[in-house]
């Protein structure tokens, strides 16, 4: 039969998964903002990581050798705090703190966003109506302050942060989910595994969810930044991350009294929560354009 | 099947849509019966009420000797190897996730009807071979192949439960031209291979259909108007609606062209919101006389296995 | 009869991640006046961009026309600025598009009336009532009930087939010479479609102008077009008229086409004949014919030489290939 031969030959090449990664890479970094944004979030990704390492001082131990409140020079980059510690060495630890609690809040948003959204979009009807009534009622509230009001309850700390922001990020994951679970669900393999007979849990897990992916992950790119924006407006306000622990948002909080005289202790940790913030916006961003619909044919 | 309709924000409902009403046919063992009709004639709710994707309103469905109209959907399980389906999009009918091997050898799984990872493997090896993929591209996502490929996976995946029935829903409609009559040939040639499938047929080309199918059920605004065999269906078939869609489907040869009659029908299909009263044909008819107005016809029997419902036959 | 509008070797390309796709790779044609062609093709084969091309609307990047000449009315319509003045006279003036898409063709938030006078009030020199009135006429003879009213409706009020009706007297509004209707009934219907392609019929011939319709549907092909021209992989492979082409079809591809379908009037148990293989990929094609990996009447020469041009045979019969 000449139909069994013919589905070789018109076989695209051996390599399309590698070329499309390839491919793929290729349009996402072709684009420079993307490319200085991933740089941007990598070098501060590998300050957290070997913050010891790369720390001149420890960020808690005063430099009692020189008067507090010190000006930038050669032994102290950044100066140093109305304590004596070291800001740059504060600002490398306290990336570590903004990126673990973006990492978690993210972690603790998706998760319970993406789980009920997904169960409210499956199940529809009332199920989907008590889900989602309850996240309006969470978006009902500016994030920070909901955020504000959790961590006001449970107390500060990283962990309470990590939840406080988490809960108040939640309500976005679980209306896209539920949005993308309502066209998946009317879609012609869903119904083809309901005709093979596979259960609500294996069609949900296995064939919804992967495919209600890619979206999800150019929203939680765009909310890292966010979670650290968040993180460092309730340590700012001293109800997030607890002294003596390095973080972006009570270093500018603990710097804002010497502005006049010492503008770098707030402006240092500002200008990083920008750049990292800047810099998961455009990797966002950039994925969201390669991720595009209209560009999936060529990729 | 009808579907309530509900409005307003306390979900009133406030009627019923008749998507599919008094519907009767049976299909034998081996055999294909064709579902035709144009879109919102309810032949594609027919097929899905069937495979129990819909539970009717009212009514029986019988397969292989047992009621499953009522049935839970736990007890439906271990029926489904036995009947599947085949969809009209080979695009969106794959999950563009799975792997073909996964998803040929899904219900396998589902329904452990193979022991071990090999006989697994064997089994979606063998299933490849039987519609003709090299089963060399198992690992390959469906979007590396083509179109006529991507459908002989979905025909794949719904004989890995080795059904009896099969319901084909528009399986070449998307299909290229030159690529139709590769995914017509298997079908047919798995008939042969695999003693008594049967195959219910829904497609909107009667070209297509009478080509595959042995009897041929014709459909308008969910009800059976016709029922009729291959060649009667072109040499002779009563109901003014068949006559109308016969003609309305061009031969591709200009020198028969010029010749054939055609019959303009007026007006459009109907929604089924207010289906008309009577015969739901009548406002298109050009035939139509007081009686179709006031009363549905029944089906009558009216020559060897050729039904049709029709006050003027 | 006369030449209305005639295109010579149009090529065009998209520039896209991986690699140029030759969509459109030198293609000849013409229509007469008074005449119904068609363009047959499978998808991607060109059909569509093609006719696009004439109407300069290909989207600029990534696509290109690349090479060619579009004569109508006594100028290369192809060196016209595609937002110029000119140009736009021509676009929806002396040449207008139906598409296939009844739905995403109209603009949801204006009413019937709204659009179907804006061609005109560009297009033609007259008043305000008269275009109104000659709005009411054209949904009248498009087969359109209680105009006066249904002209203010939106188009989500109308069905597919409805709405196609609308294009129809839109595409017709300002007296074109030619239409373009790119698989104008594929959405809808079997009865639906016999319906919209009779008035076409029926209309293109009153009011004087060619249409060119644009399809896969060999049926149709059969039944209205007088010329036909059928496309593979961008080129035009085989042209005549439609008693020539398949009354003796002579390329494979045409061939084969032909043995695929089901025919309605078949009465034996004949089996299909499927043409091997799929559709090309064209992106970065080799230049011998594209044809030939699926071919079964396949030479030497196919291999080694570029894709042949069109050779006439008999009457305005013609077919690219090596083989026959």
């Amino acid at each position: 039969m000449s139909e069994v031969m013919s589905t070789t030959e018109d076989s695209p090449e051996e390599s399309a998964t590698f070329g499309k990664t390839v491919l793929f890479l290729k349009v996402f970094f072709g684009r420079k903002v993307v490319l200085f944004g991933a740089i941007v979030a990598f070098c501060i990704v590998l300050a957290a990581i070997f913050a010891p390492l790369l720390a001149p001082y420890n960020p808690y131990n005063p430099d009692y050798s020189l008067p507090p409140l010190q000006h930038p020079s050669s032994a102290h980059l950044l100066g140093t705090d109305a304590l004596g510690r070291d800001t740059f060495s504060r600002i490398l630890y306290g990336a570590r703190t903004s990126l673990l609690v973006s990492i978690g809040a993210i972690t603790v948003a998706s998760v319970i966003g993406m789980t009920l959204g997904m169960v409210a979009g499956y199940f529809g009807g009332p199920v989907q109506a008590v889900i989602m009534r309850f996240f309006d009622a969470i978006m009902v509230f500016p994030m920070i302050v909901l955020a504000m009001c959790i961590a006001a309850l449970l107390g500060g700390g990283l962990k309470n942060v990590v939840i406080a922001i988490g809960i108040g990020m939640s309500a976005v994951y679980a209306r896209m989910m539920c949005a993308q679970v309502l066209s998946i669900k009317e879609s012609e393999y869903v119904t083809a595994c309901r005709v093979i007979g596979a259960g609500n849990l294996r069609i949900m897990f296995r064939h919804i969810l992967p495919n209600a992916f890619p979206p999800l992950i150019v929203l939680m790119t765009i909310q890292m930044g966010s979670a650290i924006l968040a993180e460092a407006g309730l340590s700012f306000l001293g109800i997030g991350i607890e002294p003596p622990e390095a973080a972006w948002g009570n270093m500018v909080k603990d710097g804002y009294q010497y502005l006049q005289t010492n503008p770098l202790l707030s402006f240092a940790p500002g200008i990083a929560i920008m750049l990292v913030v800047l810099a998961f916006n455009m990797i966002g961003d950039g994925l969201r354009d390669t991720l595009d619909p209209r560009l999936r044919g060529k990729i | 099947m009808y579907f309530p309709l509900k409005r307003g924000l306390l979900r009133k409902k406030e009627a019923d849509i008749k998507a599919v009403d008094g519907v009767n046919f049976r299909i034998k063992k081996g055999e294909t019966l064709g579902l035709v009709g144009e879109s919102g004639s309810g032949k594609t709710t027919t097929g899905k009420c069937i495979l129990r994707l819909h539970k009717p309103t009212e009514g029986k469905i019988t397969f292989n000797g047992k009621e499953i109209a009522s049935l839970r959907e736990r007890d439906m399980k271990p029926l489904r190897p036995g009947m599947s389906m085949i969809f009209q999009d080979p695009y969106s009918s794959l999950d563009p996730r799975q792997k073909a091997g996964a998803i040929v050898g899904e219900p396998l799984i589902i329904h452990r009807l193979v022991r071990n990872r090999k006989e697994y493997r064997d089994r979606v090896e063998e299933l490849f071979r039987l519609v003709n993929l090299d089963p060399r591209m198992i690992d390959r996502v469906p979007h590396e192949f083509s179109g006529g490929q991507r459908q002989r996976v979905g025909i794949a995946r719904a004989l890995a439960g080795e059904p009896s029935l099969l319901i084909c829903d528009e399986p070449v409609s998307a299909l290229d031209v030159s690529i139709q009559a590769q995914v017509i040939n298997l079908l047919k040639d798995l008939r042969e291979k695999m003693k008594g499938l049967s195959y219910l047929f829904i497609a909107h080309d009667l070209s297509v259909v009478r080509h595959i199918s042995h009897r041929i059920a014709v459909m308008y605004l969910g009800r059976i108007v016709e029922v009729l065999d291959q060649d009667t269906l072109y040499d002779n078939p009563l109901h003014p609606y068949t006559r109308a869609l016969l003609s309305a489907v061009p031969v591709p040869d200009p020198f028969i062209e010029e010749k054939r009659e055609r019959i303009a029908l007026k007006g459009e299909i109907p929604s089924v919101l207010n289906s008309p009263s009577g015969c739901s044909f009548h406002p298109r008819c050009p035939l139509a006389k007081r009686e179709c107005r006031q009363k549905p016809p029944d089906m009558r029997l009216v020559g060897k296995d050729h039904e049709v419902a029709c006050h003027l036959v | 009869m006369t030449t209305l509008l005639k295109v010579n070797n149009l090529k065009t390309h998209f520039f896209t991640h991986t690699g140029v796709v030759k969509a459109v790779d030198g293609v000849s044609f013409h229509i007469d006046e008074s005449e119904i062609v068609a363009v047959v093709g499978e998808s991607g084969c060109g059909k569509s961009v093609s006719q696009l091309s004439i109407m300069q609307l290909v989207s600029t990047p990534p696509g290109k026309i690349v090479d060619g000449t579009v004569e109508f009315e006594g100028r290369d319509i192809l060196r016209l600025d595609p937002k110029g003045k000119e140009m736009r006279g021509i676009r929806g003036g002396k040449i207008s598009m139906i598409f296939q898409e009844p739905m995403t063709s109209l603009n949801p938030l204006l009413t019937i009336h709204r659009q179907l006078t804006e061609a005109m009030e560009v297009h033609l020199d007259l008043d305000r009532s008269q275009i109104h009135d000659r709005a009411i006429e054209l949904l009248d003879m498009v087969g359109i009930s209680d105009t006066d009213k249904r002209i203010h409706d939106y188009p989500h009020q109308f069905s597919g087939g409805m709405r196609q009706r609308i294009m129809i007297a839109m595409a017709l509004s300002c007296n074109p010479r030619i239409i373009i209707a790119d698989e104008p009934t594929t959405a809808l219907d079997v009865t639906t479609q016999a319906q919209l392609l009779e008035l076409m019929s029926d209309l293109v011939s009153k009011f004087k102008a060619s249409l060119i319709i644009v399809t896969h549907n060999l049926g149709i092909v059969a039944r209205y077009a007088r010329r036909i021209y059928v496309m593979y992989a961008g080129r035009v492979i085989e042209s005549g008229t439609a008693k020539e082409i398949f009354g003796s079809p002579k390329h494979p591809y045409t061939r084969g086409l032909l043995n695929c379908v089901p025919r309605l009037d078949t009465k034996d148990e004949t089996r299909l004949v499927p043409i091997a293989g799929s559709i090309p990929n064209l992106v970065n094609m080799k230049p011998n014919c594209a044809f030939y990996s699926r071919c079964q009447h396949r030479v030497e020469e196919c291999k080694r030489e570029y894709w042949p041009v069109l050779r006439h045979i008999t009457g305005l019969h013609h077919v690219s290939c090596h083989a026959c």
